[in-house]
C-alpha cells in the first residue's frame, strides 16, 4: 500500500472540507491556499512536476492573491467613504 | 433550509457513487499514449513530451485556451464601468516591501526566462513562466508601482493578443507550402514552437494581469475612482 | 491499488465535496472556492486513472496544464463579476437563492 500518498490524499479531502466548512471566510480562503499547496505535492507524488510547478505559481500563489485581495474589498465597509491608506496619483 | 441541505448532500453521495463506480468499472485503454508520444518524439522539436504535447501533438487545444484567455480579458474589459484603464494605486506604499521588491522583481523575471527555456528540454514552459510573469505584474500592483508601459492601454491591449496572433499566424503559415493547419515542418519545429512559447508566455502573463487589475477599485463610486485616477475616461 | 490510483479517487472525494459546497453555500465567494476544489478533483481523476499501473503519462499532463491555467482565468473572472455584483447591489448572495 502507498502509505504517503493515502496520507496525502486523505489530507487533500479534509483540507477541501475545512476549506468549505470554515465560519470566517478569511479561513476558508486560506485553508484553500493551503490546498493549492498540497495539490503541488500531489502532482509531484503523480510524477507531473509541470503541473507541480504551474499549480504552485498558480493555484497557491496568484489565486490566492486575487482571493484575499477580493476579502479586502469585502470586508470595506460598504456604502461609506472609507480614506483609502494608499497616496492618490 | 434544512430540506435544501438534505436534498443538496443526498445529490452530491450520488453523484460521488456514479464517479466511483466509473472509476471501478472503466474499461482499459486501448490506446497506449505514451508510447505513442514517446515514438513521435524526433519529430516534435522539442526534447520534453509534455511540451512536446502541448505545443506540437495536441497544440489545436492550447490554441484554443488562449482564445479562452482572451476571451475572459474581453469580458473584463467590457465590464469596466467608468473605471478607467488605469487603475487607482493599491494601498502598501511601504519602504520596506519597494527594497525587497527591487531585489525580488529581477529574479522574478530571471525565472521566468528560465522556465519558458527550459521547457524545451526538462519540466518547464510557457505556461509556468507565464504565471510567474504575472505573480511580478500582481506584486507591481499590490506595491503601489505604476509603470508607464502597464498603463499604456493600446501597449496592453497588443501583448494581450500577440500569442493568439502569432500562434494563428504560425499555423496558417505553415499550409503555405501544404502541411495542415498547425503541422509544423521539421526543420523549423523547434524555431516556432520557441516563438510561439515566447509569445504566449508574454500573452498569458499579461491576461492574468489585467484580469487582476481590471477588477472594481477599492474606491466606492464611480466617480471617485474617474478623479482618483487622475482623469476623464 | 497504486499511488496514482490513491489520488484519483482522492479525486472522486473532492469532486463530491465540491459540489456539495457548490449547492449548500449561499455566498458566492464560498461557492467559487467549492468550484475550483471540483476542478482540483477532476484532474486528479484524469491523471490518476491515466497513470494507474501504466506509468507516466503527458498527455492528461498537457491537458491538466491548460486547465489550471482556464480555471484561474476563470477565477479571475469570477471575482471581477462578483465584485461588480457587490459594488451595484451591496450584497455577496444572488437574490434568487433565498
Amino acid at each position: 500500500m502507498p502509505w504517503l500518498d493515502l496520507l496525502l490524499g486523505l489530507t487533500l479531502v479534509v483540507t477541501a472540507g475545512l476549506a468549505l466548512a470554515a465560519r470566517d471566510l478569511f479561513r476558508a480562503v486560506v485553508m484553500f491556499i493551503v490546498f493549492g499547496l498540497l495539490m503541488a505535492l500531489a502532482w509531484v507524488r503523480l510524477h507531473a512536476p509541470d503541473i507541480a510547478l504551474a499549480e504552485a505559481a498558480i493555484g497557491a500563489g496568484l489565486t490566492g492573491v486575487l482571493l484575499l485581495d477580493t476579502l479586502g474589498y469585502l470586508r470595506r465597509p460598504f456604502g461609506s467613504r472609507v480614506d483609502k491608506p494608499g497616496k492618490h496619483q | 433550509m434544512s430540506l435544501r441541505l438534505v436534498s443538496a448532500a443526498l445529490l452530491c453521495v450520488a453523484v460521488t457513487v456514479a464517479l466511483a463506480w466509473a472509476v471501478l468499472d472503466r474499461p482499459l485503454p486501448e490506446e497506449n499514449l505514451p508510447d505513442r508520444v514517446a515514438a513521435a518524439m524526433p519529430e516534435s522539436g522539442v526534447d520534453h513530451p509534455v511540451t512536446a504535447v502541448l505545443l506540437n501533438f495536441r497544440s489545436y487545444d492550447t490554441l484554443l485556451e488562449i482564445a479562452v484567455l482572451l476571451l475572459a480579458v474581453v469580458v473584463a474589459l467590457a465590464l469596466r464601468e467608468a473605471q478607467p484603464d488605469q487603475p487607482e494605486a493599491m494601498g502598501l506604499d511601504n519602504p520596506l516591501l519597494r527594497a525587497v521588491m527591487a531585489w525580488l522583481l529581477p529574479l522574478i523575471l530571471i525565472v521566468a526566462g528560465f522556465l519558458l527555456w527550459a521547457g524545451s528540454y526538462q519540466p518547464g514552459g510557457a505556461f509556468q513562466a507565464g504565471s510567474v510573469l504575472a505573480a511580478a505584474g500582481v506584486l507591481l500592483r499590490l506595491a503601489g508601482v505604476t509603470t508607464a508601459w502597464l498603463d499604456n492601454a493600446t501597449l496592453m491591449r497588443a501583448g494581450l493578443a500577440l500569442g493568439l496572433l502569432t500562434f494563428l499566424g504560425v499555423g496558417l503559415l505553415v499550409m503555405i507550402p501544404g502541411a495542415p493547419f498547425l503541422t509544423y515542418p521539421l526543420e523549423y519545429a523547434g524555431t516556432l514552437i520557441l516563438v510561439i512559447e515566447l509569445t504566449l508566455t508574454l500573452s498569458i502573463g499579461l491576461t492574468l494581469i489585467s484580469l487582476f487589475r481590471l477588477t472594481p477599485p477599492y474606491a466606492d463610486d464611480p466617480d471617485e475612482a474617474r478623479e482618483q485616477a487622475g482623469k476623464t475616461p | 491499488m497504486s499511488g496514482a490510483l490513491v489520488f484519483a479517487w482522492s479525486g472522486v472525494l473532492l469532486f463530491g465535496l465540491g459540489l456539495f459546497g457548490f449547492i449548500a453555500h449561499r455566498h458566492l465567494l464560498r461557492r467559487l472556492l467549492a468550484f475550483n476544489i471540483m476542478g482540483s478533483g477532476s484532474f486528479l481523476v484524469l491523471v490518476g486513472l491515466a497513470q494507474d499501473g501504466r506509468g507516466v503519462d503527458p498527455v492528461p499532463h498537457a491537458m491538466v496544464i491548460t486547465g489550471i491555467v482556464v480555471a484561474v482565468a476563470s477565477t479571475a473572472l469570477a471575482l471581477v463579476v462578483f465584485r461588480r455584483w457587490y459594488r451595484a447591489s451591496g450584497r455577496t448572495d444572488l437574490p434568487e437563492d433565498t
